[in-house]
């Protein structure tokens, strides 16, 4: 049920410029299914993650769900929402900064719909109450997300964080 | 020894506890489950949990151990308590994580038809959620199954890693509508696999004059397993004669093709459906 996962440093260094600031790694890995993973397929995951960390980052800062539209779809996507929805009743908001990733795609199911990575991430929280900065925090997270093919992208579909 | 001691069990709250200076926070929640959050000061403050799946903000008085409900946090994940007062300010992390049962599976089932008697022709895969839609990232039994009425059920177990199993499956011997179910904890989700008659098995026909016409007509056409072929598959029979050819496509209907060619004495008359070639006759009346 094991199979190898090769990735090849482009894969990284295009990572790395969808980015911005982050710094990329992109694990050598093992994942879960019967179905190869082409090169593109892996480099075009990373980079929609990526992407949907950088549009995650600007709906939560500005309480704008409309960014999300782009990247996120079901599940992950409501959850955020939800959570704008909340801080804009609340007068706050939140800033996401990402530090560094750390990806590794643990999964591709074998009808090919969805696929699923792991990201050790550094990153900072700051939290804004009407503007004020309140308090920075930084964490490491170990995050999980689901992404499944749409028209031109795979969109986040599950998205959730926890202890690494 | 006392301070030693003091100190252990300092460190050792501090580790149970995602405990800082004014904030005492359980280091983990089952998501939405009721907790409460220990606060310490002697000015009220604004309290704030904030994280990628929920916002929070209450106010609090001084020293106020602060409940939330059952509901109140129901998204998994990683937060920051923030205590603010006129004096300080005081930050701590938590986490919040799926509940360990299982509520609602993703099932992703393909392909939805297939023929009969294929080895691994059938993947059905799972994420399993808790009932806030969290993934369940602990390891999770769940159970595939496969059936078709009065055929043995194929089971198949597996383990869900960080919300995710998969499996393969034999598509039965038997044509039908096969039931393709996964099971983890006390949830289910059903999918229906039809399975086709595969191609078939010792195409035969047999030739008959009538009148200056050949009648062509197959045997009963059934795959290897011994289903019936289904009706509308194209069998093709061609007859060859003198450096010329005459082919008719005839589609099953009740299980047999029939064809009616030009009787010419010395054709060669070969029957095939797909990739499966027919017996051959050689039509030597006139």
């Amino acid at each position: 049920m094991i199979r190898p996962l090769l990735v090849v440093s482009a894969l990284a260094l295009s990572a790395f410029a969808a980015s911005g600031q982050a710094s990329i790694q992109v694990e050598p890995s093992t994942f879960q299914g019967p179905r190869p993973l082409a090169k593109q397929t892996a480099a075009a995951v990373v980079r929609d993650y990526l992407e949907a960390w950088q549009s995650m980052g600007a709906a939560l800062d500005q309480n704008r769900p409309d960014l999300l539209d782009q990247d996120f779809l079901g599940a992950a996507k409501e959850k955020l929402m939800e959570t704008i929805s909340e801080q804009a009743k609340q007068g706050i908001h939140t800033r996401y900064q990402a530090r560094s990733h750390d990806i590794q795609i643990i999964f591709y199911s074998p009808e090919g719909l969805s696929i699923q990575l792991t990201d050790n991430v550094e990153y900072d929280v700051q939290l804004l109450d009407h503007d004020k900065v309140v308090a920075t925090e930084p964490l490491r997270a170990r995050a999980i997300a689901v992404l499944t093919p749409s028209e031109v992208r795979w969109k986040v579909r599950v998205f959730e964080t926890g202890p690494r | 020894m006392k301070p030693l001691v003091l100190l252990l069990v300092v460190g050792f709250a501090a580790t149970v506890l995602g405990q800082s200076g004014t904030l005492n926070v359980p280091k983990t929640v089952q998501a939405g489950s009721a907790f409460s959050i220990e606060t310490s000061g002697s000015s009220a403050g604004t309290l704030y949990i904030v994280g990628l799946g929920q916002a929070i903000r209450r106010t609090v008085q001084p020293g106020q151990t602060v409940s939330f409900a059952a509901g109140d946090l129901v998204n998994a994940g990683r937060y920051v308590a923030v205590l603010t007062s006129q004096s300080s300010t005081d930050t701590a992390v938590f986490d919040v994580l799926p509940a360990s049962k299982p509520a609602t599976l993703s099932f992703l089932a393909r392909p939805s038809r297939l023929p009969v008697g294929l080895q691994n022709g059938i993947t059905g895969a799972v994420y399993v959620f808790d009932a806030y839609q969290n993934l369940i990232t602990a390891p999770t039994p769940v159970t595939f199954q496969l059936s078709v009425p009065s055929e043995a059920t194929q089971t198949r177990s597996a383990v869900a890693h960080d919300g995710a199993a998969w499996t393969e499956m034999n598509s039965d011997a038997k044509e039908g509508n096969a039931k393709f179910v996964a099971e983890a904890g006390d949830v289910s989700n059903e999918r229906i696999i039809q399975q086709v008659p595969g191609d078939p098995c010792g195409l035969k026909m047999t030739a008959h004059q009538a009148g200056d016409k050949i009648d062509l007509e197959t045997d009963p056409l059934r795959d290897c397993s011994g289903n019936p072929v289904t009706d509308g598959t194209i069998v093709t029979f061609t007859e060859a004669w003198n450096g010329g050819q005459t082919t008719v496509d005839a589609p099953v209907k009740h299980g047999i093709a029939e064809a009616e060619v030009p009787a010419l004495r010395g054709a060669r008359i070969s029957v095939a459906t797909g990739v499966v070639m027919g017996n051959e006759i050689r039509w030597e009346n006139q």
